[in-house]
């Protein structure tokens, strides 16, 4: 573990029982489950902001819930500064909240329609008790409404959500995400559901916050594109396996995980001249029977025997850069 | 020859309680056979209405208000139901967003796709039209014998495949694909636009492609018309639009889609959002964000002319 990490995951599974029905449970005894990561590690550094990108089936968002303890991980272990998440009592766990906070993909759904923009943003201070009064609470709003540039507050404190554009909703709960000075943010898919034109604008007033207060940050996107521009370091995920990790201008700008390379492929490019060459052919297994061996065998152009036999492991190949690769061991 | 569509001065507006939402105003454009159009916008702007006016499918409340929609020659504006039937699908098909949802899940894909050819060439009967599934299968990558599947038996990308293959079932004449593959994983997503490039060019296919994805129309697409607010901004060709944006809101969509391919930037983005389109702003519509704004264009509205270069038009008081 380095010294400047704020958070270290080693080993982390989470598989999910699947439902069946009572009879087939019966007769076949074994319970069968969707292994949605299967035994991940990566640390993410002080004031750090890290990429986790793939398609979708791919573990990242259930990665992004079991950091900040949404979810039970199945096997291994998250240390946040030091500490164990899965040692800690609910009260422990909810004074670390209080550093750790997300930022969810849809804020047409995230947000309480029944609350006004004051109560959201005021209900992390009251949960931890933050100010003393009332006025200081709603000074505290208003101060995290003028960053996120709701402005003048004044005039959004009494809103209800639905009386928010998309933009205005979704800085709404970024101001929310960090009202209380986290230390780790995680945001999934942030800006997707955002129109073109207004997801910069979003995208570049998370990264102010996060460089202002040093957060940590753990970005979830299936835009490698995104992740190349606004990341320091990637990971690219796979059926719940990290394939390759680095600095993202190294892992996006020259992959060499064969994965990599065909998601890198098959962004489209806005340049009418680009010719695009070929597509990798076929689609995300199932995580309930994941290919045995390497789990992208069945559709890499390069597989061979070892590769459907031997899982391979995520080793240096170049400096501070990871790929999971029989190409490469 | 002859465009095989042209639409001019298409306005469609929907009533609601609160009055005319002018979804879009004052549209024209030209498909040429063999030849695909872009739309690109971002939500709201217009896009999906005017597929819908083309096929005239709007949902309640949607009018078209003004204009023509010449379809080989033949205006669509004034058709009846019942003359209308007989365009879609022999004339103009589509395939639109959300391909997980377009099947009816309890019956088999191959009837699904021969009950469209019955419906629309009344002398054909089903085993032709069963084998004729079954090539159409074959030209989109799928396996001929899966025509005896179920829509769930299909992972996503097979069923967008199905359902371009649905579409070309009665040889259209033109192609509209809205958002195709929006919800659909990159790889996948990729594996869908190049088989529509690869039709495209087997089939001469006229086609209309309606993205949000600035790339995607770049990749498939020769010719494009910006929207914004229910008009378009600027129109030519990929080309000229892509390496030589005129209107300020293109220059800016162009610049919020960092390419995978540079360096490592910092994005920049289009202050403001999209206006409603009940109460749109005086004269040109772009004004409130545009950072280049003038006192005229707060009083007179551009019009979509010649910029000097080709083909190419733009609305937009500078190039006045």
């Amino acid at each position: 573990m380095s010294e400047d990490s704020l958070v270290q995951v080693e080993n982390l599974k989470k598989h999910f029982p699947l439902k069946k029905g009572f009879l087939s449970t019966v007769f076949s005894g074994e319970k069968e489950t969707v292994k949605a990561v299967d035994g991940i590690s990566f640390h993410v550094g002080k004031g750090e902001i890290l990429g986790l990108a793939g398609e979708s089936g791919s573990g990242k968002t259930t990665t992004g819930r079991l950091l900040l303890g949404l979810e039970k991980a199945t096997e291994g272990s998250i240390v946040f500064e030091g500490k164990d998440l899965e040692g800690l009592s609910a009260r422990e766990l909810r004074s670390l909240r209080r550093e750790m906070q997300i930022i969810f993909q849809d804020p047409f759904e995230s947000l309480d329609p029944r609350m006004t923009v004051k109560e959201i943003i005021a209900e992390p201070l009251r949960v931890q008790r933050i100010a003393r009064n009332e006025e200081e609470l709603e000074e505290r709003v208003k101060d995290s409404l003028k960053e996120v540039e709701v402005v003048p507050p004044e005039e959004f404190l009494f809103r209800f959500p639905h009386e928010l554009s998309g933009g205005q909703r979704q800085r709404v709960a970024v101001a929310r995400a960090f009202v209380l000075g986290p230390k780790f943010v995680v945001a999934d898919e942030p800006v997707s559901m955002l129109d073109v034109s207004i997801r910069a604008e979003i995208l570049n007033l998370m990264l102010n916050l996060v460089q202002k207060r040093g957060s940590s940050f753990i970005y979830i996107t299936h835009d490698v594109a995104l992740a190349k521009h606004i990341c320091d370091r990637v990971a690219i995920m796979y059926l719940g396996k990290i394939m390759e990790s680095g600095e993202s201008e190294a892992v996006i700008g020259t992959p060499l995980h064969p994965y990599t390379s065909a998601l890198v492929a098959a962004v489209p490019v806005p340049d009418p001249k680009y010719k695009r060459s070929n597509v990798i052919s076929g689609e995300i297994p199932s995580p309930v029977y994941p290919p045995p061996g390497c789990r992208f065998h069945t559709r890499c152009p390069y597989a061979h025997e070892r590769c459907m036999e031997e899982e391979p492991r995520l080793v240096e190949v170049e400096k501070d850069h990871y790929v999971a690769c029989h190409l490469y061991s | 020859m002859p465009p095989v569509l042209d639409v001019q001065d298409l306005t469609t507006n929907y009533l609601t309680l609160s009055g005319w939402v002018r979804a879009a105003e004052g549209v024209s454009f030209k498909v040429e056979p063999g030849e695909a159009l872009g739309l690109a916008g971002e939500s709201g702007c217009g896009k999906t209405t005017i597929a819908l006016s083309l096929i005239k499918l709007l949902p309640r409340g949607g009018v078209i208000r003004k204009g023509k929609i010449l379809f080989e020659g033949l205006d669509l504006v004034p058709l009846k139901d019942n003359e209308m039937r007989k365009i879609r699908w022999k004339g103009i098909a589509s395939v639109f967003q959300g391909a997980m949802n377009a099947f009816n899940p309890v019956f088999k894909i191959g009837d699904q796709i021969v009950e469209a050819i019955q419906t629309h060439e009344k002398d054909v009967d089903k085993k032709s039209a069963m084998a004729r599934a079954g090539n159409l299968f074959k030209m989109v990558g799928l396996e001929p014998e899966r025509v005896d599947n179920y829509p769930h038996e299909f992972s996503g990308g097979m069923r967008q495949r199905a359902l371009i293959a649905m579409a070309l079932a009665t040889n259209p004449k033109l192609l509209i694909a809205d958002e195709p593959g929006t919800a659909l994983d990159v790889i996948v997503q990729a594996q869908t636009l190049q088989l529509m490039r690869e039709l495209k060019d087997k089939l001469d296919l006229s086609m209309i492609m309606i993205s949000h994805d600035l790339s995607i129309i770049a990749e498939t697409c020769e010719k494009v018309a910006i929207m914004y607010a229910g008009r378009v901004v600027e129109y030519g060709d990929a080309d000229s639009i892509f390496n030589e944006p005129l209107h300020p809101y293109t220059q800016g969509l162009i610049k919020a889609f960092p390419s995978v391919k540079g360096p490592r930037v910092r994005l920049s983005s289009i202050p403001g959002q999209p206006p409603d389109l009940l109460n749109p702003p005086p004269a040109c519509r772009f004004n409130p964000r545009c950072p280049y704004v003038m006192d005229v264009c707060k009083k007179i509205d551009p019009p979509l002319t010649m910029s000097g270069k080709g083909d190419h038009l733009v609305a937009c008081h500078l190039y006045d």
